[in-house]
């Protein structure tokens, strides 16, 4: 074996090694590394009540509720799976919506409602012409 | 391919192909920033603001990508030692971080309006930083040391690093699907995009235009690098005629 084949088998075995420590390292942190929580692990267990988090999810069709001092909404965030009833005192961003992915940083009240401080918009990856997108639904296409 | 680490014959190829790169990628970055702001729709829910992914995408593709290359660099120092392979990473290193740089400064810009946040620390972003961080490194760890002065061969401790560095790249890659995350998951797939073809086409050419852009910068520092050697040999020899002479 020449000196630079034995160098290229050193640093590929070197870089095997390493990498897969990395993805031993980044599954050992799946859950620790979660930016949010979703409601069916809230309400698996995972959540104590007044515990600071982040609670990921979409926010239920028809679900959204603007309470009478015109400040305070509540809606569903649900996974599919299971939903989490969430009260939220301020301004949400524009793209915050029904049927649309939020997260919620906050904590858990003890009837089981999530508290939220402060409301993000999660976007998906879909990227497409207005004219296919937000097409009401008691609408049809124009023909052509 | 011991025939291109010969830096004579490189500057053969590499002095006619700078100019055609960096023209046709200047075309191509304008081409399809004119058409991304004002030939395609906006997005159906974001407007006008999804318009940054025609600089974002091609940012991240080039950070990232930049450290690919870094690492087969510092592979290729490493195992056969080959003149050419320490001066292209140093080439890489400061396009590749201002492109990262780039990727994060759009992705906040576009955050504000359309998350409503400046920064989180979900996976995707904080993978990225670390790339930022990573980019850092090797030019503080490469910058005026003793291969620079020697005809610009990495260190042994450079070359390790930067292949050691590539590990966070299939962190980023796969953040937004082993973590749930703020950023969205991946739009362009092996299987298809789900980027509509009506606000996709814009993207190609930046792509391609800000890749060429950057084998531009880089045969240019690898140039200068080369260029720097010959005039430090050249002063090196001159220094010695004299001492003869004296």
């Amino acid at each position: 074996m020449k000196a630079k084949h034995q160098r290229l088998v050193l640093a590929l075995v070197a870089l095997v090694g390493v990498a897969g420590a990395g993805v031993l390292a980044a599954s050992a942190l799946r859950d620790e590394a979660a930016y949010f929580r979703t409601p069916v692990e809230i309400q698996g267990g995972k959540a104590t009540v007044g515990e600071a988090m982040r609670l990921g999810g979409m926010v239920a069709a028809g679900s959204i509720k603007r309470q009478s001092d015109g400040l305070t909404i509540r809606f569903v965030a649900t996974d599919g799976k299971a939903s989490v009833p969430v009260e939220y005192k301020g301004i949400v961003p524009d793209l915050f919506g029904e049927e649309s992915g939020m997260v919620a940083d906050g904590r858990m009240r003890a009837d089981g409602t999530f508290v939220a401080d402060r409301i993000l918009a999660k976007h998906d990856e879909r990227y497409m012409p207005p004219q296919m997108g937000e097409m009401p639904k008691n609408m049809k296409a124009p023909k052509a | 391919m011991h025939a291109y680490a010969n830096p004579t014959r490189f500057l053969a190829i590499a002095r006619p192909l700078t100019p055609w790169l960096l023209s046709f990628g200047l075309l191509l970055v304008i081409a399809g920033a004119w058409a991304g702001l004002t030939q395609v729709p906006g997005d159906y829910k974001q407007g006008e603001t999804a318009r940054i992914l025609y600089i974002h995408v091609p940012a991240a593709w080039l950070g990232m990508g930049g450290w690919t290359s870094l690492a087969v660099a510092g592979l290729v120092q490493l195992v056969w030692r080959h003149p050419l392979s320490g001066i292209a990473a140093r080439a890489i290193a400061v396009p590749g971080m201002l492109f990262t740089a780039l990727c994060l400064a759009t992705g906040s810009i576009w955050g504000k309006p359309t998350w409503g946040t400046w920064w989180e620390w979900d996976g995707r972003m904080t993978s990225m930083l670390v790339l930022l961080f990573l980019y850092a490194g090797f030019i503080a760890l490469t910058h005026g040391d003793e291969g620079q002065r020697q005809g610009g061969s990495l260190s042994r401790g450079a070359a390790i690093y930067a292949l050691v560095g590539a590990v966070n790249l299939p962190i980023i890659n796969r953040s937004v699907v082993w973590w749930n995350s703020l950023h969205q998951g991946p739009s362009i797939t092996l299987r298809g995009s789900s980027i509509d073809n009506a606000l996709l086409w814009p993207l190609g050419l930046t792509l391609l235009g800000f890749s060429l852009l950057f084998g531009a910068i880089v045969l240019m520092r690898m140039r200068r690098i080369i260029a720097d050697n010959r005039v430090a040999a050249r002063l090196r020899r001159l220094a010695d005629d004299e001492g003869a002479i004296a």
